[in-house]
């Protein structure tokens, strides 16, 4: 008589695929997953709590390294919870500047994203190709503060250096550059047979369970809901440029994957309006007292970071440090989902699964 | 050759034999390092990089290096692996991927074995490796290598009969297995060669062969993404050069088998350029072929498993089924009617 038991194996949290530090234990039924348990936490360094000892300035390059591949947002969405406690006014240079370097921010993480995801799935060059390409938006950043991944770049109030001579012209060209390299990608990977059979009705949900486990960003909108807080509670300067919020309708891997090769389209027309309108000069910094001390209260902001809605909840009692800092991370709720999503499917949609919902674990362990 | 392998056997041959498998081990070691960086130069230049370029000229020591190192590392065998087992898996793999290269005529000349059934002999060896890689996957009691050892035995049984069976067509046509009467029987121009009638044949015997290969995108049993390195994870050192030796080697045989099968193994593509000789064609052809897997290497996504083995059954089997009879009412209606 043969008899079968369950496999329980343990995916991380060294394992290729699990971007980071992350852990799954599947039981599985020769490849089909029984059960699966997310084990996260390895990453965790406490920036909530160590925020509580040191001042707003101090607290922006723990930030970065939360969102690793988006720093950019990171900061803004911390220097934006303070200005908005403070009412304090960000001049029009600084803003524009935050709008461009979140935007290029976008376009690097999913860079990052379609490289890695297509790396998850066998195919070798996607990843070379997507690393080539963000490499130049890194030596943007790089000549814009200095820094290649955590730029601690925005203060509150503004941003730390104004971009260098000739800055915003590398800018331009960087787009009919972008957009030319999207059409490769296209001709590469979107309409291969095999990569079609991998992520087609993979991971699928309906909008109402998305909105039920508080999924957001490009893993709310595969499945048509339009939400986009760019458009929706326009922060910084969005409400002036036009761009399109682009939805799927199946929820599938592959609308997610069309939806953020759409976006990195979406964002460089952002960005071809903010580089024309850009301000020739002012101030990159705003009317901001010695010590950053907002008043009493608390107060919460939500952005669009490419993963997600990314916000942050500041509770003060006046001090120079925050009484209490909480930030909403994206990857961490849309990770929740995972063990649903994966029940009865096989190792090889695992891979495909995960990598589709796009998770940084620096910010899911925070 | 052939005067050698029609004499009786004696010590004389023995010995002449002997020194020939040494001499043509060391050929295909040399082989096996360069397709390494043969490989790694193709995939750079696919992806916008250099490939290896800082050990000797154009990086032409980096694999040799690499091997050194893997010489030179330590052996591990896990505590609770099988140990026998664990032992005897990457030379079990390796031994008939060399084996079944003395069938494979390489000139006119230049064949090890003179064989009828050569056909046969190949698939009935190459099997051997599967079990192989099994027998390493369960060894190592590892739950990645199991899954990968799996993976592998249930793709390369799937894969062998289509690889089989479009191998019939061209045997129909020669109405031989002897891969050295399949050469003969092709024409002196390039367009008189097996591929062009058997066209649907060459197909689906490539897509096996990736597939038998177990290399992108039918890399599954060592899917880096999934199984971490699949039926090798617990295998370092020179264990592990086995099992990359072997799948080198058998990219050899396979483009050896290619060559001869349907692309006219050591002719010329025209007939005024047999002034070059043979063995440069043979090389040129099996080195297309090789190119061609590191190609695919480039471009593809990896398949996944059940899509893979539907692949097999559905699609590929029906199709070679389908060149054999084509094959069959072809040569009855045209050849001998």
């Amino acid at each position: 008589m043969i008899r079968t038991e369950e496999l329980l194996l343990n995916v991380g949290p060294q394992h290729p695929s699990t971007h980071g530090v992350l852990r799954i234990v599947v039981k599985l039924d020769g490849e089909v997953i029984k059960e699966a348990t997310p084990v996260i936490g390895y990453l965790h360094r406490g920036t909530e709590k160590l925020a509580e000892s040191l001042n707003y300035t101090q607290i922006i390059p723990y930030t970065d390294r939360m969102d690793y591949l988006s720093a950019m947002t990171n900061n803004y969405v911390l220097c934006y919870a303070v200005e908005k406690m403070m009412g304090i006014e960000v001049p029009e240079r600084a803003q524009f500047l935050r709008l461009i370097v979140m935007e290029l921010q976008r376009i690097a993480s999913h860079l990052v994203w379609w490289g890695t995801y297509l790396l998850d799935l066998g195919a070798l060059s996607p990843f070379l190709f997507a690393f080539k390409d963000r490499e130049k938006i890194v030596d943007l950043f790089n000549e814009l503060c200095g820094a290649r991944l955590t730029y601690n770049y925005m203060r509150v109030g503004g941003v730390k250096w104004d971009a260098p001579p000739g800055w915003i012209d590398k800018v331009r060209d960087f787009i009919p550059y972008m957009e030319k390299q999207l059409q490769d990608y296209d001709r590469l990977v979107t309409g291969n047979e095999i990569f079609l059979n991998r992520v087609k009705g993979i991971g699928k949900y309906d909008a109402e369970t998305a909105i039920a486990w508080g999924l957001s960003g490009v893993n709310l909108r595969c499945t048509g809901v339009k939400w986009d807080l760019r458009k929706d509670e326009p922060y910084c300067i969005y409400d002036r440029f036009e761009f399109d919020v682009p939805v799927g309708k199946n929820g599938d891997c592959y609308d997610r994957y069309l939806l953020r090769i759409e976006e990195i389209r979406q964002s460089l027309r952002i960005l071809k309006q903010a580089v024309e309108q850009f301000p020739s000069s002012g101030e990159t910094m705003g009317k901001v007292p010695r010590v950053i001390r907002p008043p009493e209260g608390e107060t919460y902001v939500r952005i669009e970071a490419p993963r997600g809605e990314l916000g942050c909840h500041i509770v003060s009692k006046g001090k120079a440090e925050p009484y209490r800092l909480k930030f909403r991370r994206p990857s961490f709720n849309n990770l929740q989902m995972l063990p649903k999503l994966l029940v009865g499917e096989t190792m090889s949609n695992l891979i495909a699964i995960l990598g589709g919902v796009d998770i940084v674990l620096g910010e899911v362990d925070c | 050759m052939t005067k050698w392998l029609e004499q009786p056997l004696s010590w004389e041959n023995a010995l002449f034999f002997t020194a020939m498998a040494v001499v043509f081990l060391l050929i295909v070691l040399l082989y096996v390092v360069y397709a390494i960086l043969f490989e790694r130069k193709v995939l750079g230049w696919m992806q916008w990089r250099h490939g290896p370029n800082r050990l000797g000229p154009w990086g032409m020591f980096q694999t040799v290096a690499d091997v050194l190192k893997l010489l030179f590392k330590e052996d591990t065998i896990p505590r609770k692996a099988d140990r026998a087992l664990f032992i005897i898996a990457p030379a079990l793999c390796y031994a008939p991927s060399f084996a079944v290269l003395a069938v494979i005529p390489y000139t006119r000349e230049l064949y090890f074995a003179d064989l009828n059934v050569a056909v046969v002999y190949y698939a009935a060896l190459s099997a051997i490796s599967t079990i192989a890689i099994v027998l390493g996957g369960w060894a190592s009691n590892n739950k990645y290598s199991l899954l990968g050892g799996m993976r592998s035995g249930a793709q390369m049984i799937s894969y062998e009969v289509p690889l089989v069976l479009s191998i019939v067509g061209t045997v129909m046509m020669t109405g031989s297995m002897n891969l050295r009467k399949i050469v003969e029987a092709q024409g002196d121009w390039f367009w008189q060669w097996n591929f062009l009638p058997q066209i649907i044949g060459f197909g689906v015997f490539l897509v096996a062969a990736v597939s038998e290969l177990n290399r992108s995108p039918f890399d599954l049993p060592e899917a880096e993404s999934e199984l971490v390195a699949g039926y090798h994870t617990e295998y370092s050192g020179f264990r592990f050069a086995f099992f990359m030796l072997a799948e080198y080697v058998y990219m050899f045989a396979i483009a050896g088998l290619a060559s001869v099968l349907f692309l006219g193994g050591w002719r010329p593509p025209a007939p005024f350029l047999d002034f070059i000789p043979g063995i440069v064609w043979m090389i040129l052809k099996m080195a297309f072929v090789i190119f061609f897997l590191f190609w695919l290497r480039a471009t593809m996504p990896r398949v996944r498993i059940d899509q893979l083995m539907g692949f097999a059954w559905k699609v590929l089997l029906p199709l070679a089924i389908l060149n054999v009879f084509v094959t069959a009412v072809g040569l009855e209606l045209f050849i001998k009617g």
